[in-house]
């Protein structure tokens, strides 16, 4: 019995270590096939220069569109996420009647199962030509539709997990402001909102790092054009996408192909980055409501 | 029984192992454009003569062409015809290169079917693509901006594209690159300003060619030359082929490979 006992032991603390031996693995094999392109360019001109022709002679390996083109989308995907995932959030929570819950909720998780080619699909045989014609732009693959879709795609991070916050607010809160007098919408604006502030924060960012991480949806909607963007209808070339697209015909070991995992490098390292600040803001909510120890 | 079916599966194991050793190897490397044809026709190849053993890796003419003239493969696929320097390097290697034309490669000029313009000259296309024509009324159309559309940068279609229509300019970096012949076709048809290429194969109703210096793309005027965006595609080996490799040359020069070719969205020679 206790051999037994000790074996499954075993087998469960190996598997719970696999993911870590496969973030380990990710990271070392991301910096070896990276960072020898760093031999041949600099890492300011890689940075921060401003044309990407991988396939030249001689090629320039500028970033810097690309790294623009994704905060470009992300910053547009949020101005559609956030209304729209915290609003669901505090319907949700503070007005739907039980009934309203238990159908929306189901439904807006629904949203975060389809494959994220099927809204790629949609935007662009569908979104896409309806915007060229409703906004006269020449051509309907751009930005704005990238974050029109984007933002729809990170709705249900935003929303769950805002949720989540929202219903962790102890009761004895909303008592005590309505005792003092105040109204739903003081309680809410007052009360509500601050005490789930940081847990809003971490669906906030969550919904970030979804959004700049999506590829099949940038890749068929964004347009793909290595520029740097200066409006929200011109087509852009997300970093995802240009690894996307590349990867396949770079011959391996070229610096073509070491460009694009330095390029991934650096979208793991933004990812990376939001992902720990979502976990220390996060924290600091769970120890403001008293939910941690 | 059992000592028979013992011996067969003794007899087969030892045929099985031994197989390998005889299969005639071939190694072809070379063009990424002629990488598809090269691709298929050995899968297609093996299947039929089953003694072949083929493997097909990519890397581009010049480097297909070193490794011919290094005896590391057997064919080296090209999108260009051997340079002088290469031809040099050969024969003080004292190898000799042999030419043989495996397709051509034509590159449709594509615009929406609601646009009014049917003719381009090769100059013209080259100014919409690197930047200096940015509107259709400059080329004879409505005021209407350019929408420009290319493939992915390693494409092999982009590479052509920029070698014969471009000669190695740049293509303008607020072009939308799409990652297949299909996504640049469908696109153009969605798109009233658009302009693409695609491979020959891919020209559908949705959208319309245009001629360029007067010359529709076609079948015929791809082999004959006359279309100005096109370029024979070359298998090189070492000497007239023998053996397997001229087996295999053989397969790709026949209506079946050329056929292939075709279906790759190449224009065949037969």
């Amino acid at each position: 019995m206790y051999i037994k006992e000790k074996i499954y032991r075993w087998i469960f603390t190996v598997l719970a270590f696999s993911s870590f031996v496969f973030l380990v693995g990710i990271i070392i094999v991301l910096f070896r096939e990276s960072l020898p392109l760093f031999q041949k360019v600099r890492l300011f001109d890689f940075l921060l220069g401003r044309f990407w022709y991988p396939t030249y002679d001689p090629p320039e390996f500028g970033i810097l569109p690309l790294i623009l083109a994704s905060v470009w989308v992300t910053c547009g995907a949020l101005c559609v996420c956030v209304p729209l995932g915290i609003g669901s959030a505090l319907f949700l929570n503070e007005l739907a009647t039980p009934g309203q819950r238990a159908v929306l909720k189901p439904l807006i998780e629904i949203l975060a199962s389809i494959p994220s080619i099927v809204y790629g699909f949609f935007g662009m045989v569908v979104l896409a030509p309806f915007l060229q014609q409703l906004l006269h732009i020449p051509v309907g693959l751009c930005a704005f539709s990238a974050s029109l879709i984007l933002g729809i795609m990170a709705v249900p991070t935003v929303c769950s997990i805002a949720e989540d916050a929202l219903s962790y607010v102890p009761r004895s809160f909303r008592e005590a402001s309505f005792a003092v007098g105040a109204n739903r919408w003081q309680t809410l604006t007052k009360v509500v909102i601050p005490a789930a502030g940081s847990g809003i924060s971490t669906a906030i960012i969550l919904g970030i790092s979804r959004a700049i991480g999506e590829t099949m949806t940038v890749l068929m909607v964004a347009g793909g054009a290595a520029v740097i963007p200066t409006s929200f209808f011109m087509p852009v070339r997300p970093m995802t996408a240009a690894i996307a697209a590349e990867m396949g015909e770079a011959p391996m070991g070229g610096l073509h192909y070491r460009a694009l995992f330095s390029i991934a490098l650096i979208l793991f390292l933004i990812t990376f980055l939001f992902n720990i600040i979502a976990e220390l803001v996060s924290r600091r909510f769970r120890l403001k409501l008293g939910l941690a120890q | 029984m059992r000592a028979t079916i013992k011996l067969l599966v003794v007899g087969a194991l030892i045929v099985g192992f031994a197989l390998p050793c005889y299969a005639a190897k071939i190694v072809i490397e070379g063009s990424t454009t002629v990488l598809p044809i090269a691709q298929k026709a050995a899968e297609v190849f093996m299947d039929k003569d089953g003694k072949a053993d083929i493997s097909v890796r990519g890397g581009g003419s010049s480097v297909g062409i070193a490794s011919m003239i290094d005896g590391t493969c057997d064919i080296a696929g090209a999108s260009r015809a051997i340079k002088d320097s290469e031809l040099d390097k050969a024969i003080a290697n004292s190898r000799n290169p042999v030419a043989h034309v495996v397709a051509m490669d034509g590159i449709a000029v594509i615009v929406n079917p609601s646009n009014n313009v049917n003719a381009l000259t090769k100059k013209q296309v080259k100014d919409i693509y690197t930047g200096k024509i940015s509107n259709w009324a400059d080329v004879g159309g409505k005021n209407e901006q350019i929408v420009i559309i290319s493939r992915d940068t390693p494409s092999g279609t982009y590479e052509a594209f920029g070698e014969l229509a471009l000669e190695k300019d740049k293509v303008r970096p607020d072009a939308l690159l799409q990652a297949s012949n299909q996504a640049v076709a469908s696109v153009v048809s969605r798109t009233p300003g658009a302009i693409g290429y695609v491979g020959l194969g891919y020209v559908n109703s949705a959208v319309k060619a245009v001629t360029v210096n007067g010359i529709m793309a076609s079948k015929e005027t791809v082999l004959s030359g006359t279309y100005p965006i096109s370029r024979p595609l070359f298998m090189y080996t070492n000497g007239q082929p023998s053996g397997e490799v001229k087996a295999f040359m053989d397969f790709v020069k026949s209506s079946e490979g050329q056929r292939i070719a075709e279906e790759q969205g190449f224009v065949g020679l037969k």
